[in-house]
């Protein structure tokens, strides 16, 4: 079962936690807003998941992906 | 332009045939009357509403009518998933036209309203909804007015099983995007949202909701009437039909044309009399793409034909740019104006878009060179797919065609040369930029 980080992007408000939890998926854009592989593989997934709970404003979401959708999702 | 009072005067409709026969599906009778078609002689030009027993979604499917609002979208496929979805369904007829270089919608609601209502109230019909909310932009009063009154005449007649309500919005650029609309009809703001859930699965008051431009609806009355093989006599096999497209700039018949899915560029710019020593066009509208004539010229306006070019027909926008204007100015001016239509809900918009404007502004004076240049690249990388609804990539793709369709002149800009234009004489703006008049509202 492949996770897929996905972000609510009217919700995120740019406080960049993210990005210092989850560095391997999450980068920070010049005006602090995260830009994500969502991609996540089974080893990364409890980073994934305290980046998720320790978004202030609940805007980072993830989400299992169904094995019928694993090929040739494309990021958002 | 698209504030212009005159804009019905302006209509010039093709009879000349690109291919086969004439075209005069949609635009039949523009020239015969003025003004809003009346029920009366709405009737007499195509007949009345059939009685379709369920069959109107089949119907559409095998026309292979395509969203005529920018997305292209198979409307059978639309139609379906909605229909299938649990309780009561919605419509919503979007005429919303905020795209400044688009006037087709405008024109067909100024013709042919009653084209519009029949496709509403056959979707209706077909998915189970009891109510159709016509959604148009609140400073447009005529165009409202005459809805209201095409609305009062089928009252009169008694004909439709529907409910159809007219639906103000405030005139923001991606007020038009459908999870805007109906966002606007639950909670009364008109700024875009997150989807999915989509519209279809969750739409107005949380029913599945169809949001179909007016002309796919107009076209979809048409093929309830007469079929999905007449619909299909027009275009190809993979675009059939006919589309509305709207080509101004520097062309001598600027206005909207009902042409076959299939004409060309070329064909298009033909048409309208394209000065030929213009070399760029902008295809698509403010969220589409400069391209070179000549490398565009010999393309079927579609999406399939026009996608190897980067890019699409949108909601069939055609805007020739004149040789004497200078695209790199033109390019900050839209810019500036998509960075001020940003809802502001998302970060990547809100503040990438005001920064691409700002570098272009400066490239327009020459001022943006090395890392700034360097920087505006990267910037026009990591944009787009980052909002909730697709401005953000629109803007990004009009900047980055920019820097590809006027190359020469951005060294020119950089080298505080003139550039081409700059070299023909004093610059006036060409590409049309509504006016807010201090409105920031979205309710």
């Amino acid at each position: 079962m492949t996770l897929r980080l996905r972000i609510d992007p009217t919700a995120c408000t740019g406080h960049g936690v993210c990005a210092d939890l989850l560095p391997e998926r999450i980068q920070l854009d010049e005006w602090g807003y995260p830009i994500i592989q969502p991609q996540v593989s089974p080893a990364l997934a409890p980073d994934a998941r305290r980046a998720v709970r320790g978004c202030p404003v609940l805007a980072l979401r993830l989400q299992r992906v169904p094995p019928s959708q694993q090929e040739g999702t494309s990021a958002s | 332009m698209t504030q212009d009072p005159t804009i019905s005067e302006n209509i010039a409709v093709t009879g000349r045939p690109v291919s086969g026969t004439p075209v005069r599906r949609l635009t039949a009778g523009w020239h015969q009357t003025r003004g809003p078609a009346s029920l009366r002689q709405h009737l007499a030009r195509y007949g009345g509403l059939p009685n379709l027993g369920g069959q109107l979604i089949a119907m559409v499917t095998m026309a292979g009518l395509t969203g005529r609002g920018g997305a292209a979208f198979p409307t059978g496929t639309k139609l379906r998933a909605v229909a299938v979805g649990r309780g009561p369904k919605v419509v919503v007829a979007n005429g919303m036209e905020g795209e400044p270089a688009s006037e087709k919608d405008q024109a067909l609601l100024a013709r042919s309203p009653h084209l519009v209502l029949d496709g509403a109230v056959l979707a209706a019909e077909a998915i189970g909804a009891d109510t159709v909310h016509i959604c148009l932009e609140r400073p447009r009063y005529q165009q409202i007015d005459e809805v209201a009154h095409a609305i009062s005449e089928r009252q009169r007649a008694g004909s439709d099983p529907v409910r159809l309500l007219i639906r103000d919005l405030p005139a923001r650029y991606v007020a038009s995007e459908e999870t805007a609309v109906v966002r606007w009809l639950n909670t009364g703001d008109a700024r875009p949202v997150l989807a999915p859930p989509r519209p279809s699965d969750r739409g107005v008051q949380r029913r599945p909701t169809l949001v179909d431009n007016v002309e796919t609806l107009a076209h979809l009355a048409l093929i309830g009437r007469f079929g999905p093989a007449w619909f299909r006599e027009a275009g190809r096999a993979d675009a059939p039909g006919t589309m509305l497209t709207t080509i101004s700039g520097d062309v001598t018949y600027p206005g909207v044309y009902e042409v076959e899915t299939s004409t060309t560029v070329g064909e298009l710019l033909a048409l309208a009399n394209a000065d030929i020593e213009a070399t760029v066009v902008l295809l698509g509208g403010y969220g589409g793409s400069w391209q070179q004539i000549a490398s565009v010229a010999s393309l079927p306006f579609t999406p399939a034909g026009l996608g190897p070019a980067g890019a699409s027909p949108g909601a069939g926008v055609v805007a020739v740019l004149p040789a004497s204007s200078c695209g790199i100015t033109e390019t900050a001016r839209v810019l500036g104006y998509l960075a001020g239509e940003s809802a502001r809900q998302c970060g990547p918009c809100q503040f990438g878009l005001a920064a691409v404007a700002n570098d272009f502004a400066q490239l327009a004076t020459g001022r943006l060179q090395g890392d700034s240049l360097r920087r505006l690249h990267h910037r026009l990388g990591v944009i787009a797919g980052r909002g909730a609804c697709r401005h953000p990539d629109g803007a990004v793709r009009l900047a980055a065609s920019a820097l590809t369709a006027f190359s020469a002149d951005l060294r020119a800009h950089a080298a505080q040369r003139p550039c081409r234009a700059a070299q023909r004489g004093p610059q006036a703006a060409v590409m049309p930029i509504p006016r807010r008049d201090g409105q920031e509202d979205w309710r």
